[in-house]
């Protein structure tokens, strides 16, 4: 199934305020993108653009991005599943590209949260529940994931610290990202008395709002192989979902969705967790990435937390994982975050991140999730 | 009357469901289930989507559950600010799974998964209209 390759990533920098507006902050990422690969503008044959729409005044605004980087007349559209956008609109660009219908796609993500107060984006990402059921109680992205943490804690005795340390590491890789928002390195007393967000989390057991924009450029293996160096190849996707309301989850300790598309993954690449050579996965809390070791099958349920304490999933670890920062450092652009871990992927895979390259890796696997779980997208590259 | 002063902050008003607001009223927390092929809701549902079919009834949820997780948010959103720290939870009485706040009575030190509470409807201020769980 090796027909669909990356052919260019890009990424703006991740920062709290970015100070540019929206079609600008794309173009960043559009550029760096553009230079891994020998196209034009009039090569694209249509563009993805992907976010979380209620951070913005602009309506509709694949249409203004696509003037802005020169792409009209091409077709232009929206894709949106919150956290996940970028991965999702990945997969309907590999869908037009296996199809036949177009030979070069590009997938901008995008998302200026600076638009809003912290307030403000807190109740919009609140409303990311079921507005009916949920939202009136006071639940917050945060939350939500503190009740995984909570029923982690109550069912496999994983305790604050553990998942402390996995703020350190992720603190340590971001702290050499030119890209993050967050280069400093913790230590596991900074983050242990860090203030109470949403019990059993703290503030450094969360990611930060940003601003920033990704771009993933895909096309067909006859145009991929004349036009870059190093295509990647899409080699399996899975995407899945779950219930909207928290209380129509059956498990609390891991993410269904995220497990399914795992499995759809792997099945698709013919491989298994242990194939993998280095992992993004999605670490909007500290929660978030143990969570991820156990659905992808890194760790049994409930043993992911000897991957941290072993050092297992650091750069020159067993199953290195989010070696540039993760969300945790970078921040989290909601619609450009699956962009972005998709380019760090693509750059460990072809041996150019400096920053801190896992050893000669060949595949790859990238784990964006939308709202608390309620989208999954898992993708595994290979060089 | 609606959904329009159900818990803090309500973004909805109108829905087939508002029954389930005039049994809160009278001191009731009912859901529903599909007559046709038994299936329980919670939250309530008007209609099943697999038996295409919206012949549903109403009961009382189960009087004790059992706490499955909680969190105590302290950083309240845009409406809640004032509310803060205030603790949600789910709760499952038998097997229908609940989400809501656990009451301000309850000190979070003695709060533990497994737990067993009740769900109770609650109003604050001239109109507002919710349910929390309280420990049995």
């Amino acid at each position: 199934m090796d027909d669909v390759a990356i052919i260019g990533v890009g990424q703006s920098v991740f920062a709290r305020k970015c100070g540019v507006n929206i079609r600008e902050l794309c173009f960043d990422a559009f550029k760096e993108a553009m230079e891994d690969v020998d196209i034009e503008n009039k090569d694209i044959d249509a563009s993805i653009t992907c976010s979380a729409p209620e951070y913005d005044k602009q309506r509709t605004p694949s249409g203004l991005i696509s003037e802005y980087l020169e792409l009209t007349p091409k077709p232009a559209f929206y894709v949106e599943t919150v956290c996940s956008s970028s991965t999702t609109g990945l997969r309907v660009a590999w869908s037009l590209i296996k199809s036949g219908l177009h030979k070069v796609v590009a997938v901008i993500g995008f998302q200026k949260m600076s638009e809003l107060n912290s307030r403000e984006a807190a109740e919009r990402m609140g409303r990311g529940a079921d507005i009916m059921w949920e939202s009136p109680f006071g639940i917050t992205m945060p939350g939500g994931y503190a009740l995984f943490a909570r029923a982690h804690m109550a069912t496999y005795g994983t305790t604050e610290e553990q998942l402390a340390k996995i703020r350190v590491k992720n603190a340590s890789y971001g702290a050499k990202n030119p890209k993050a928002t967050y280069r400093k390195e913790l230590t596991l007393q900074d983050i242990m008395e860090s203030a109470p967000i949403t019990s059993p989390l703290k503030l450094y057991d969360a990611c930060a709002n940003a601003d920033g924009s990704s771009c993933i450029i895909l096309a067909s293996a006859d145009v991929a192989k004349n036009v870059c160096k190093t295509p990647i190849w899409v080699a399996g996707m899975g995407a899945a979902t779950d219930t909207m309301t928290m209380s129509g989850r059956k498990s609390i300790t891991g993410l269904a969705c995220a497990q399914d598309a795992a499995k759809q993954a792997y099945e698709m690449a013919g491989i298994n967790p242990q194939d993998i050579d280095v992992a993004e996965v999605h670490d909007c809390f500290t929660i978030s990435e143990l969570l991820a070791y156990e659905d992808l099958g890194f760790a049994e349920p409930g043993k992911g937390v000897q991957l941290i304490e072993e050092n297992q999933t650091y750069a020159d670890g067993k199953i290195p994982v989010n070696v540039d920062g993760g969300l945790l450092s970078k921040g989290h652009p909601i619609g450009a975050t699956g962009g972005s871990q998709v380019r760090t992927i693509v750059r460990q895979l072809r041996g150019e991140a400096t920053e801190a390259q896992v050893k000669d890796p060949e595949i790859g696997l990238v784990h964006n999730i939308g709202g608390v779980g309620q989208y999954g997208n898992v993708i595994i590259l290979r060089r | 009357m609606g959904f329009e002063n159900f818990g803090t902050v309500s973004f909805t008003t109108e829905a087939k469901t508002e029954e389930f607001i005039t049994y809160l009223e009278q001191g009731k927390v009912m859901t529903t289930r599909c007559k046709k092929c038994g299936t329980a809701y919670f939250p309530p549902k008007m209609d099943c989507p697999s038996c295409l079919d919206s012949d549903v009834e109403w009961f009382e949820i189960a009087d004790t559950g059992k706490l499955v997780t909680y969190t105590t948010v302290h950083y309240g959103p845009s409406g809640f600010e004032d509310e803060a720290p205030y603790t949600l939870a789910i709760a499952d009485f038998d097997g229908l799974r609940v989400f809501g706040r656990i009451s301000k009575s309850v000190d979070e030190n003695d709060i533990t998964p497994g737990m067993a509470v009740k769900v109770v409807p609650v109003k604050s201020g001239e109109e507002k209209i919710a349910y929390e769980f309280q420990k049995v």
